[in-house]
């Protein structure tokens, strides 16, 4: 699949944002005051942040808030509708704390819920389809929701959590990985039943419909950077996981913490462009690829 | 009136037409429009894609854009591509298949549930999925659910482009009536493609299924598409099938006379066999 840069960043960002989002709303003694809308500020300029960048791939951007309107049977209109919710009880719960200097623990709740809903809504987008082995699959959900919670609690400067987390969603991340490998040849799909003469012989493309590659090639087929995804794992594994964790098993310095901030950030990033680089879907088959 | 102005009438789709709520699917369609696509007499021409091309670019929506169409890599929107394919037996010959492929309009269509605006939907008289080009805000989620490729995203329009069924053609009645079908079928100089309700099993295209042993593509998706393809014939064998093969055996393997004397002086010179 191809990594459109921008929804790369509205998957890294937003997760962190409402990985931070949740974390605010269950806390039972929430920052207030200035220091609360230092925090708040970084939720939402991540979390909104990135749902702007997510616009910058659509064909018409100025018709986005149609997307509102499905969320019956489309997860991507579930993920629409659940972010506003969310943004709009934790921007109450944070107006409260902020200004007010008041705990609205409902309101809290709430929106920590809604902020968990979120990632795992965005999740559903990519472990709905049959079309991506590598995708379809529970721990998908589970991959999202470790790393936003992880980040978030990254963020929030809990940091035995934290740690906890990390290491939760490392194993996540290793078993996704590991599965994902096999997911295109186990899935059963092939050449042979994509044109239904598999039972006949070996099937073989022999020409493509054109010459050139098409929006079909260029969306689903993407090799580029695929020789290196060993090398780009163990980054992405280093720069998210173990750096993160080593910097806060050591003794707390702000430094360290802003440093394991982006090491984080920096690997999610990684991460996330492997989970579309390296992910096949099964249209690549047609044209003889993967 | 001149004679041909119906080809500048944009008649277009039934205005009326019912569709389910958001985008959930229709239990259950009235007809179920579809072509079926013979393999074994498909020449792999592409007279369909083109056809197609023209139809969808000068009527129902969006034109198919192309980019660099003389430059290096050209490419543009197309609603039916065809590849070639080579089917290797374990033992004989190759064959080579040539594979028109465009939306199959699947009754458990992945490609309509998961539009986030409704923009893509299912219809629910003749079972033909189309898309909304002006609610439809270019995400492409839905040519990524779908597996076969059918969904392409206008790199000019940023709208997702896909097979109609020359919707804007079945129901014209300002067309001769010859030319009420798809144009890829009424082009297909082959015969190899053919139009009509599946739903129906004494309509020519189910009985075409029937006899042929028609199959589906992917049926492991779930999908369950309307489109069907007819498989290639299985080709003769010279030895089994033909009364004149006994008597058509070579009847020299080696070469005699002027011939066999020729093969022999060229093997004894330096560089030959002998």
């Amino acid at each position: 699949m191809h990594p459109a840069p921008s929804v790369i960043v509205f998957s890294t960002l937003s997760g962190l944002g409402f990985g931070l989002l949740f974390w605010l709303g269950i806390d039972p003694t929430p920052p207030t005051g200035l220091t609360a809308f230092v925090f708040f500020a970084i939720a939402y300029a991540l979390s909104v942040g990135g749902l702007i960048s997510s616009t910058f791939h659509l064909g018409h951007p100025e018709r986005a808030w149609r997307a509102l309107s499905q969320w019956r049977s489309s997860w991507l209109s579930r993920e629409g509708v659940s972010a506003v919710l969310a943004l709009l009880f934790m921007g109450l719960y944070a107006i409260s704390l902020i200004f007010l200097e008041m705990n609205a623990t409902a309101l809290g709740l709430i929106g920590a819920a809604l902020a968990l809903f979120t990632v795992f809504t965005t999740s559903m987008i990519y472990a709905q389809l049959d079309t991506v082995p590598r995708w379809k699959t529970p721990l998908t959900p589970a991959l999202y929701l470790s790393f936003s919670l992880a980040g978030g609690a990254l963020l929030s400067g809990r940091v035995n959590m934290a740690i906890l987390l990390l290491v939760i969603a490392a194993i996540c991340q290793f078993i996704w990985w590991q599965r994902g490998d096999a997911a295109l040849s186990d899935s059963g799909t092939d050449l042979g039943t994509a044109t239904g003469l598999g039972e006949r012989g070996t099937v073989r493309s022999m020409a493509h419909p054109h010459t050139a590659p098409n929006y079909l090639v260029k969306e689903f087929i993407y090799v580029i950077g695929r020789k290196h995804a060993q090398k780009l794992r163990r980054i992405a594994f280093g720069l998210t996981f173990v750096l993160p964790i080593i910097c806060l098993l050591l003794p707390f310095s702000h430094v360290l913490a802003i440093l394991a901030v982006l090491s984080h950030v920096a690997g999610v990033a990684t991460s996330r462009w492997l989970f579309f680089a390296e992910a096949e879907h099964v249209v690549g088959l047609y044209y003889g690829m993967r | 009136m001149p004679q041909n102005s119906h080809l500048r009438n944009t008649v277009a789709i039934p205005t009326q037409y019912r569709r389910e709520k958001m985008t959930d699917l229709p239990t259950k369609t009235d007809r179920t429009l579809g072509l079926v696509i013979d393999l074994d007499t498909c020449v792999g021409c592409h007279a369909c894609v083109i056809s197609c091309k023209g139809w969808n670019t000068e009527n129902y929506g969006a034109p198919l854009s192309d980019q660099r169409p003389y430059g290096t890599e050209p490419m543009g929107t197309f609603l039916n591509r065809v590849h070639s394919y080579e089917v290797q037996p374990e033992q004989g010959n190759a064959q080579t298949v040539h594979f028109p492929k465009s939306c199959l309009h699947c009754e458990n269509a992945p490609c309509v549930t998961v539009c986030p605006t409704g923009a893509s939907y299912k219809r629910v008289e003749d079972g033909i999925v189309l898309v909304n080009e002006d609610h439809c805000i270019g995400c492409g989620l839905c040519a990524w659910a779908c597996p076969y490729g059918a969904r392409e995203l206008d790199q000019a329009e940023g709208v997702m482009k896909k097979c109609t069924l020359c919707v804007d053609r079945i129901y014209n009645e300002n067309l001769p009536e010859e030319d009420q079908i798809p144009s890829c079928v009424r082009t297909c100089p082959a015969g190899a493609r053919h139009f009509g309700d599946l739903s129906d099993p004494n309509s020519d295209v189910s009985q075409l299924v029937e006899s042929r042993g028609g199959f589906d593509l992917m049926p492991e998706m779930g999908t369950l598409p309307i489109n069907k393809y007819l498989p290639p014939r299985l080709k003769d064998s010279w030895d089994d099938q033909s009364l004149l093969a006994p008597l058509l055996e070579p009847v020299a393997e080696e070469p005699q006379g002027f011939l066999g004397w020729l093969d022999k002086a060229l093997d004894k010179l330096p560089g030959g066999t002998a």
